[in-house]
């Protein structure tokens, strides 16, 4: 049989924003680093594979290793080493996953549902880049490939399958749905920043991709409207210019740091007969508030403040937690997808014994009897070449899918155990490694540089 | 015969409001392609017997209470069926499918006997005034539904309660265009109803215009709207103020069409 040792297990450890805060995870991030995955990777001897997931809220170690107890040990005292933690501090915040549990784990992660905000979009990314870095750096390997780009689909098919990801849960994106639920399409739609602020900012980033056509910046200082104007490609206004703006204008975000209102009801209500009552809408995400309550009783004019977005988020934040459930039915059956997977991986190299046994039997044969048939021609060589060949395939069908089979069942170790003895492939078990079936299967990603598979 | 496969399209009608009503509950998109389909074949059905009746009855059904409201119906649900195809208005099958089955009932609530036409209509005008007006009146009835949507739209959005209809809803501006859409085309066909109505009144009786209630109130109608849509495209009057008067509207609308045939009787008491 083949040795325990050449059987790659799947580790993972980590921390995220549910088991510690954030002075251990930010101890445990890596982000001086200059190319962190090669770096833990160098200090897990033990680990064939690694793929290293740091972002604001997790910090995750993903490895492969034919030694899975020497490689936990060596991952808790890497973390020991570069965090200069207590070993129970580090115990107590972190989770350490194997087999099944971790690939699940990955499966929730890139699917959103282990994140703070359940369904957010960005940790998909997070974890393509890391994974990305892991390839370019030669740590990862077949089993962590697979792993991941299984996870990327399963959160594919998540993202199409439930609706998790079609709330919006920042007010920016609240701002954005909002304004579609009174305009229809943004195309051809005019809008203006007031004031300068991060989420106003990324709220009319958001507009522009969702096709408005012009981007005013008002600001007391023109200066800083002129500078935040070119950056969101729009044009620079000062604030006296506002009452003409605003009768051009279809949505306005403002987030001024004025100590008081610097849209009054009466001047909303003043430009609305000029702007031939074409509907209007105010985000107003400053505190204290920009715009006069008192603006949304005013026929086609629509306002929101920050209070009220916030209150849209929540809704939606709730709706997204029933999504969620639908969305672990969907993982467990990927993760037993995965799993017969995995097993199956025990069963190529046997295929593979069999198969060159056979092989090398009827090349042996067919040389001998060939001597003695010097007067065939070409053609009834190659008959005789093809019937050879087709005989062993046609015995070797029937036992490999059995074998195929038998790696789904209970007592596939047995089956394995029978079959190698019964072709007496013995010496097989120890020479067919999973290296070898991957170098044979010849994908992509399997870089020299993974210089740890040599000693495996 | 006429009157089985007018029952029959009822049943489809029903169905089909059905389907409609439980797309707008669960949001499931398949429900509702169902119903647009059952809608269309009873709209085939419909079709039918009203072709049936008018061959039975050798004059274009549309004198008695039974035969007007199955072809405002029936027009109802073709300029559904037919804007449906050009804008595909999310949830507005839900909001016309019951008018449409509402005014089933009212023509099938109707005796459905076929009378000799009195002397008076006895003319090719009928089929031509009557047409018309029926059909302008089935858009009228698309605005207002339209109308209606927008000011639960609007409701929800200024006081912002963000759940149930709100996601299934159109956007406020495509509310607001699809029912000026309707009004523009509307409108100029109520204008036309009431022109062969006069023409036809003249050759009948001799006189153009004769101020009987239902001519009165054909002009108050037509007054409202023609002020509705002077406001919308010279001042921009749009949203809630426009639904409301598109509501008013119909209202008087229906008063003329119905109301005014029960309390004022004249000329256009329809044969019952």
């Amino acid at each position: 049989m083949q040795p325990k040792e050449t059987r790659r297990d799947i580790l993972l450890f980590g921390v995220n924003h549910k088991t510690a805060p954030v002075e251990v995870r930010e101890r445990l991030a890596l982000t001086n680093r200059e190319r962190p995955v090669r770096y833990v990777y160098d200090n897990l001897p033990s680990c064939q594979e690694v793929v290293f997931l740091s972002t604001c809220n997790r910090v995750e170690i993903i490895a492969a290793s034919s030694q899975p107890q020497r490689a936990r040990q060596e991952i808790l005292d890497f973390w020991l080493k570069i965090s200069a933690l207590e070993p129970s501090v580090i115990e107590k915040s972190s989770y350490d996953f194997s087999g099944v549990s971790a690939i699940r784990h990955v499966f929730r992660v890139a699917s959103s549902l282990d994140s703070m905000v359940v369904g957010e979009p960005q940790i998909l990314g997070q974890l393509k880049d890391a994974y990305r870095l892991a390839l370019e750096e030669g740590c990862s390997g077949q089993l962590l490939n697979k792993l991941m780009h299984k996870a990327f689909s399963v959160a594919k098919k998540i993202r199409t399958e439930t609706r998790i990801a079609s709330q919006a849960v920042s007010i920016s994106y609240a701002a954005v749905e909002l304004a579609k639920k009174i305009f229809g399409e943004l195309s051809g739609k005019k809008a203006m920043l007031i004031g300068a602020g991060e989420m106003a900012e990324l709220a009319a980033q958001h507009l522009k991709t969702n096709g408005i056509e012009e981007l005013v910046v008002a600001n007391r200082t023109l200066e800083r409207a002129v500078d935040l104007a070119r950056s969101l490609d729009g044009k620079a206004i000062s604030l006296e210019e506002l009452d003409d703006a605003l009768i051009e204008t279809d949505i306005v975000i403002s987030s001024t740091g004025a100590p008081g209102v610097i849209i009054e009801k009466d001047r909303v209500k003043k430009i609305m007969r000029p702007r031939r009552h074409r509907l209007l809408f105010f985000i107003d995400i400053a505190v204290p508030r920009d715009i006069d309550p008192g603006v949304n009783d005013i026929d086609n004019v629509y306002l929101f403040d920050i209070d009220e977005l916030k209150e849209v988020v929540e809704e939606n934040k709730a709706e997204r937690q029933k999504e969620a459930i639908k969305a672990e039915r969907i993982i467990e059956a990927e993760v037993i997808k995965f799993q017969s997977w995995l097993r199956s991986l025990d069963v190529v190299p046997i295929i593979k014994g069999l198969q060159e046994k056979a092989e090398s039997i009827r090349k042996r044969e067919l040389a001998r009897t060939m001597k003695s048939l010097k007067h065939l021609d070409e053609k009834d060589k190659k008959a005789i070449e093809k019937l050879t060949s087709s005989l062993v395939g046609k015995i070797l069908h029937d036992p490999i899918i059995f074998l195929k089979k038998g790696a789904e069942t209970e007592n596939r170790e047995e089956i394995l155990f029978m079959i190698s003895k019964l072709f007496s492939l013995n010496g097989l078990g120890q020479t067919v490694s999973l290296e070898d079936y991957m170098e044979t299967k010849g994908k992509a990603g399997r870089k020299s540089v993974n210089s740890k598979d040599a000693q495996a | 015969m006429d009157r089985f496969i007018f029952q029959l399209t009822f049943f489809t009608y029903i169905a089909a409001t059905a389907g409609y009503l439980v797309n707008l509950l669960t949001l499931r998109k398949g429900v509702e392609r169902i119903a647009t389909w059952i809608l269309a074949v009873g709209l085939c059905l419909h079709t039918t017997s009203i072709v049936l009746r008018w061959v039975y009855s050798h004059h274009a059904p549309l004198v008695s209470f039974y035969d007007v409201f199955s072809f405002l119906a029936w027009s109802l649900c073709a300029a559904f069926l037919l804007f449906q195809a050009g804008h595909r208005l999310k949830a507005l099958g839900a909001f016309v499918s019951p008018v449409i089955t509402l005014f089933m009932i009212l023509s099938l609530i109707h005796p459905s006997e076929i009378l000799p036409l009195p002397p008076a209509l006895q003319s090719y005008w009928l089929p031509i005034h009557a047409s018309i007006s029926i059909i302008s009146y089935a858009l009228l009835t698309l605005s207002f539904c339209i109308s209606i949507m927008y000011l639960i739209q609007e409701h929800h959005i200024k006081k912002k309660q963000l759940g149930g209809l709100f996601k299934r809803l159109p956007s406020l501006q495509v509310l607001d265009t699809m029912a000026e859409k309707c009004l523009k085309i509307g409108f100029p066909l109520l204008t036309l109803g009431i022109i062969t109505g006069s023409i036809w009144a003249e050759q009948a009786w001799g006189a153009y215009w004769s101020w009987d209630p239902k001519e009165t109130w054909s002009l108050i109608t037509w007054l409202l709207y023609a002020a509705l849509l002077h406001q919308r495209l010279t001042v921009g009057w749009r949203g809630r103020k426009s639904a409301y008067m598109t509501i008013i509207g119909y209202l008087t609308l229906l008063f003329t069409f119905i109301g005014v045939t029960y309390l004022l009787p004249g000329a256009h008491s329809y044969a019952t």
